[in-house]
């Protein structure tokens, strides 16, 4: 057994010290031992899954509150869904991370916009916003739409403006997505299969 | 026993002893290292559980991060690239936390009435509102674990998730782990599952594969299975054969009559240095002078 | 996914070969894990990098990034050449017979057709030879030279274990140990899963990586059957749903695809798409081509949408060419495009060669970002230092960000890598102002109408008469939409064996795309996912985990395209005569006794036809039969061939060492201005390959505190003889660059990564993962597609991440 000379004199001290502490009535309390309580014991539960990767996991969202009215439900944690075939339950550090995705101080909380030349966005409304850039859209589709190509043929293209759709959408969001750009006649589109 | 979720069996720095007449579960949780691969998803869940954060640090050259245990990281991941065998590399990824001794030389150490626990089924818990920062718990420690924190200078380490399996479920690490490198259950059981590993990885060539288990602190209810039993130091330096500090036995040999003896003018000072100025850490230079 | 995720704990032998499955889709690869434990299954794992998937394997082998057709060749050289192949399966279910037209040629390392100044193939060689009765003529025997097999196995004989190692750099032995246990699988009752994701991907020769693969499956007879097929490990939640709804520059719904500029007849589109059987007794189920596009016609245009005016066909936009983004930013690097509009997507880090991409954005006129996180393509314009070094006084362009809702927020369904659809519920509110993405949509498509309605413009047609039946116009709601694409009747829809009975009555939904028709009397917005929403209702939003056959198949979890089958090709899992080669994972048999398929999954086949009427299981192919040969559907060529990366360490291809026209993919397309962006190595000695690191998802992580404490920083990382030669130590800072820009990172120096022996000559890999950008909560750092080249894929233009050249220093 070594023991240096500072850890002797630390022992010492503050053995003596702490456990003199109670003779002189100077104790916490009883010291109450209780684990801390469970913090899901009513919490509201929802389905979801994953959005990273595409093993498409089920995770349980528990938020604040029982769905009455006056409660924000909050989003508290995030878990996997023990139901799920094929997470049974696990999540990767992505997956077990998610409550900090919906509530990272980085998602964009309203609709903002950045004049030509600007060093910095500025508020709009969303109202502003989707008139400004449909009349955009409009603008640029009806000076560069190709209804019929130099052979004469029935074309109907617009490739002047592109899409890329998030591939982290719905299907419906998709669904949607595709039906809107091809009647605008849209080809320069695209998502993450190859990125 | 109403004013409390899990059996007590053991509290620091108390000579009544705990009732004993109740006989839970012993429970313990598996880490098998030939399933682990790294990925932190048990760091992460650890934090979101227990509401911590701990600070983004630095890339270090290593995979390792945090580099290590804190107050807010209760567990990390310890990646160490071997060569046990000529020209075939191994790359051995190590869940570090706290491995609830049988017999908890932090529990041994704590001069804090009720710091520290040890519930029937075998957690060793750290309640924080008792304790006083003093570090023995560290110095108690065979594995090198709990923390103290900067910023109340109160212990911290692995529950494991003390609060989640007093209602009947497991551990947070343990329900994430994407490739069930991380198993729960009782001991008696998950021993039997680790035979079975074991009986695996020595077909696969591991013909020292084995289960960590030490003795030397009663056995653990955190246990590993390691491919190359017979060298856990290959495992980021966990140790072959653990024992409770010589210097928990010298508080318990020296200090104790000390305190029988009266108390001291200067030994009072001592404690409200502690109060006061905070807690020191016991600093790596200490640590491998004693051993 | 030809199987699916849970269907991998059904294997005897996994290769991870162009992914890391452990690292990237670590929940999915518990089931190789669980094989292990349960079926001692083994797993290999072939990469440049030891990666985490390595760290849990059994064997290991090294390989130089972009070499794994000389790889996988060298694999289909060993099990012909030591007749380790399914043979009956071979013999049965694939184009082994078929003879090959006289004038398919293949010559130092081109084949037949080649146009050099277009680098573009005329096709017309590459074919089966037709018999007179219109069917493709075979050979039984085999022996005739100009079968598949004979061709295959004379252009796979030049890819000996030697030219293996020359191209690959992987140890002789390491490579015949990998064919060894593979050949293993040839067993009947065997079976090997292949799981890849874009390390196959992402180089200019990916397509024909996995097709390789795929070869080398069928050539074992393990695609079909449990624990066996090609399993592609998708990188986003929903890219495979996207995909499946034909997002894409040329796709419609279902991998149904957009007419070309010639194409101006309609019932010629129809024909050249709903395939003719090539062999008798085939069904090839493509030739209800007509029922799934009028169907979507329908969904789309609804009552504008007529017999007469071709169910709008014209309203189609048709294509002189790809616009995949690649060609987009090209074009704006062109200043041909005013307007893009970036929907939860992030090109300024995920695209390749960020000053190209960054260079475009400033061209355009607007730029619309939609997405609930702040991304770096949002703020291109900003000066953000060393990290974006732009001057924001001259980027004209206008830029709106649009908050969008995020998966807690909102309810749907993804499709997962094994073709899942699954629905979600919302759990929250959104943040602040932030709307989902239906209702952005809306907004902007409601108000171009609007604007379109009152002064007119160019071709509103279709504008105005797109199907809106929504019960909130402005948040068309996804249970609507959801019933839309799965489909119902117009009309009473009837058997067509017995019209009296009547399937599905007039107004209601479809059980599956068996209903649909092709004189408008159904509506189907993608027939591919046709049964996801019928009468009984949602079906992706079952959650009954029953598994009654132990095999994984949990039929009544959420639904799986097509029809709710879970392994593709399942038919391929029996003999001839319908018995499954391996009883104890019997997805599908032949059961006389009621007339029918039936099993643990939804047979793939054509449910009563008896194994004896000899229709063959790859129903999709009007040869009924598996392609070897890929005919003409390839861009460069029916076998692959190993051709270098268009950066490379080599000078030449060592398969043709005198043809330059050889080395890299001929049939690549690459722009002028590009070619001068390729580095050479005597300026760029190493070899680089990006990659995800398990702790992150792409670029959007950083951005979450949890996932910015475990993996803070950027690093590269690169092995330790090259570290001793630069001097650098592990947490040094280096400088990383290509011909196209640099980063700066901290060095992780490992043994996971070593120099491999390339020709002769010695060749560092040097790794970069990708995370990092100027925006988030963890360390900001460089975007690491700086240093990428603008070129990919001939066939899908899927950038070349995995593998181009660099040169390093210490800071």
């Amino acid at each position: 057994m070594q023991v240096t000379r500072r850890q002797f004199f630390r022992i010492c001290a503050a053995g003596v010290g702490s456990s003199s502490l109670a003779a002189l009535g100077f104790a916490p309390g009883e010291a109450l031992a209780e684990v801390r309580a469970f913090k899901l014991a009513r919490a509201a539960e929802t389905r979801n899954t994953c959005p990273y990767c595409s093993v498409g996991c089920g995770v349980l969202i528990y938020s604040l509150g029982d769905r009455s009215k006056n409660a924000h439900g909050e989003v508290m944690h995030i878990e996997g869904d023990p139901d799920h075939p094929v997470n049974r339950g696990t999540l990767c550090p992505k997956g077990a991370a998610l409550l900090d995705f919906v509530r990272s101080p980085n998602r964009l909380k309203r609709p903002e916009y950045r004049a030509p030349g600007s060093k910095a966005w500025q508020p709009i409304s969303w109202d502003e916003a989707f008139t400004r850039i449909a009349r955009l859209m409009k603008e640029d589709r009806d000076k560069n739409f190709i209804a019929k190509n130099d052979k004469g043929e029935t074309v109907n293209r617009w490739i002047s403006t592109g899409m890329l759709a998030a591939s982290a959408s719905s299907n419906e969001t998709g669904y949607l997505t595709q039906k809107i750009a091809r009647s605008l006649g849209m080809l320069a589109f695209d998502n993450q299969a190859r990125v | 026993m109403a004013l409390q979720s899990l059996d007590i069996t053991a509290r620091s720095a108390t000579t009544t002893p705990s009732p004993s007449v109740r006989g839970t579960l012993q429970v313990a949780k598996l880490i098998d290292i030939s399933k682990c691969i790294g990925c932190k998803a048990c760091q992460t869940a650890c934090m979101e559980w227990n509401d911590l954060r701990d600070e983004v640090g630095h890339n270090h050259g290593v995979y390792d991060n945090p580099r290590d245990l804190t107050d807010q990281s209760w567990t990390v991941m310890r990646f160490s690239e071997v060569e046990v065998e000529q020209g075939r590399l191994e790359w051995l990824i190590r869940k570090d936390g706290c491995m609830h001794c049988a017999e908890p030389g932090c529990l041994k150490a704590c001069p804090s009435p009720g710091a520290i626990v040890q519930y029937a089924n075998g957690i060793v818990d750290f309640h924080e509102e008792n304790c006083i920062g003093c570090g023995y718990c560290i110095t108690g420690c065979p594995f090198n674990i709990p923390r103290i924190s900067k910023k109340d200078h109160k212990a911290y380490k692995c529950t494991l998730c003390s609060d989640r399996v007093a209602v009947g479920m497991e551990p947070a690490c343990v329900k994430t782990c994407p490739t069930g490198a991380i198993v729960f259950g009782s001991k008696e059981d998950m021993i039997h599952h680790a035979e079975g590993r074991i009986e695996d990885l020595k077909e696969r060539g591991y013909g020292n594969a084995a289960l960590y288990d030490p003795p030397g602190v009663g056995g653990t209810h955190v246990m590993y299975v390691l491919q190359h039993g017979d060298q856990p130091e290959l495992y980021a330096g966990l140790p072959k054969d653990p024992h409770i500090s010589p210097l928990v036995g010298l508080w318990k040999g020296v200090t104790k009559p000390l305190m029988s003896l009266g108390i001291g003018l200067a030994v009072f000072a001592g404690f409200f240095h502690y109060v006061t100025a905070g807690p020191k850490e016991v600093d790596a230079h200490d640590e491998e002078k004693s051993s | 996914m030809t199987n699916h995720w849970v269907d991998i704990k059904n294997t005897d032998l996994v290769l991870i070969m162009g992914g890391n499955a452990a690292e990237a889709h670590p929940c999915g690869f518990k089931w190789v894990t669980e094989a292990k434990a349960h079926r001692k299954a083994k797993l290999i794992v072939v990469d440049p990098r030891f990666t985490r998937s390595a760290a849990v394997s059994d064997y290991y082998a090294p390989i130089r990034a972009g070499t794994d057709i000389a790889f996988l060749g060298g694999v289909i050289n060993y099990l012909l050449s030591h007749d380790r192949i399914h043979h009956e399966y071979v013999k049965n279910y694939t184009d082994f017979s078929f003879l090959v037209k006289d004038e398919f040629a293949f010559e130092n390392g081109i084949y037949s057709g080649y146009n050099p100044e277009a680098r573009k193939y005329d096709k017309s060689s590459w074919g089966y030879q037709i018999g007179p009765d219109g069917y493709v003529v075979t050979d039984p025997s085999l022996e005739n030279p100009r079968c598949v097999y004979q061709l295959m196995k004379a252009h796979y004989a030049r890819y000996t274990p030697d030219m293996v190692f020359t191209i690959c750099g992987t140890p002789k032995e390491a490579f015949l140990k990998v064919c060894e246990m593979i050949a293993t699988t040839a067993a009947p009752d065997k079976t090997m899963t292949v799981m890849y994701a874009l390390g196959w991907t992402q180089h200019s020769q990916g397509s024909q990586i996995i097709r390789t693969g795929a070869m080398v499956q069928l050539l074992l007879g393990n695609i079909g059957a449990a624990g066996g097929g090609m399993n592609a490990l998708r990188g986003h939640s929903n890219i495979q749903g996207l995909t499946d709804l034909g997002l894409l520059s040329n796709l419609l719904p279902g991998y149904m695809t957009l007419p070309g500029d010639a194409e101006q007849d309609y019932k010629a589109y129809i024909d050249k798409r709903a395939f003719k059987p090539l062999r008798p007794g085939q069904l090839s189920y493509w030739s209800n081509y007509g029922k799934f596009f009028v169907s979507t016609m329908k969904a789309w245009y609804g009552d504008s949408a007529s017999a007469g005016n071709n169910w709008c066909y014209d309203w189609l936009p048709k294509l002189d060419k790809g616009y995949d983004i690649l060609q987009v930013f090209e074009n704006m690097n062109q200043g041909k495009m005013n307007g893009y509009i970036c929907q939860g997507f992030n090109p300024l880090a995920s695209a390749p060669c960020k000053i190209k991409v960054s260079t475009g954005l400033s061209k355009l006129k607007y730029l619309v970002i939609i997405d609930p996180l702040a991304t770096e393509t949002s703020e291109f314009w900003q000066n953000h230092g060393e990290y974006n070094d732009v001057d924001p006084a001259k980027i004209q362009t206008e830029v709106f960000r649009l908050p969008s809702t995020c998966f807690a927020e909102e309810d749907g369904s993804l499709v997962n890598s094994g073709r899942w659809l699954q629905w979600h519920w919302k759990a929250a509110e959104p943040p602040g102002d932030a709307k989902g993405d239906q209702e952005i949509m809306a907004g902007i498509f409601l108000r171009l109408k609007a604007m379109y309605k009152k002064d007119g413009g160019a071709f509103p047609e279709p504008i105005l008469n797109l199907t809106w039946k929504h019960r909130q116009p402005d948040a068309p709601s996804p249970e609507e939409l959801a019933r839309e694409f799965s489909g119902k009747a117009l009309k009473d829809v009837t058997d067509p064996k017995d019209p009296t009975r009547v399937l599905v009555k007039a107004g209601e939904q479809l059980n599956g795309f068996a209903e649909l028709r092709d004189d408008g009397s159904t509506i189907c917005g993608c027939w591919l996912f046709s049964g996801a929403w019928t009468e009984k209702g949602n079906m992706m939003a079952r959650r009954d985990n029953s598994d009654p056959f132990g095999i994984g198949q949990t039929l009544n979890w959420a639904f799986s395209w097509p029809a709710n089958r879970r392994v593709l090709y399942n038919r391929a899992s029996c003999d001839p005569n319908g018995k499954p080669y391996d009883p104890a994972r019997k997805l599908i048999a032949w059961d006389a006794a009621s007339g029918k398929w039936s099993g643990s999954d939804i047979p793939d086949f054509k449910a009563d036809s008896p194994p004896e009427d000899g229709m063959s299981p790859f129903i999709m192919n009007p040869e009924g039969v598996a392609r070897f040969f890929a005919v003409d559907k390839m861009a460069e060529g029916p076998f692959p061939e190993h051709y270098e990366p268009f950066e490379s360490p080599l000078a030449t291809n060592p398969l043709h060492p005198a043809n330059a026209a050889a080395r890299a993919n001929p049939a690549a397309r690459v722009f002028k201005e590009d070619w001068s962006t390729f580095g050479k190595p005597d300026k760029f000695p190493y070899v680089c390959t990006t990659y995800r690191l398990t702790e992150h998802f792409h670029f959007w992580t950083k951005h979450v505190r949890l996932n910015a404490i475990v993996q803070p920083e950027q690093f590269v990382e690169i092995d330790e003889e090259l570290a001793q030669q630069k001097g650098i130590k592990a947490g040094d800072h280096v400088r990383v660059k290509s011909n196209r820009g640099f980063i700066v990172a901290v060095a992780v120096v490992t043994k996971r990564l070593r120099a491999l022996e390339i020709a002769g000559k010695k060749v560092h890999t040097v790794g970069v993962p990708i995370h990092w950008g100027f925006l988030g909560l963890a360390r900001n750092g460089y975007i690491t597609n700086t240093l990428t080249p603008f070129v990919g894929d001939g066939n899908t233009q899927t950038p070349e991440f995995k593998s181009f050249l660099v040169d390093l220093e210490k800071v």
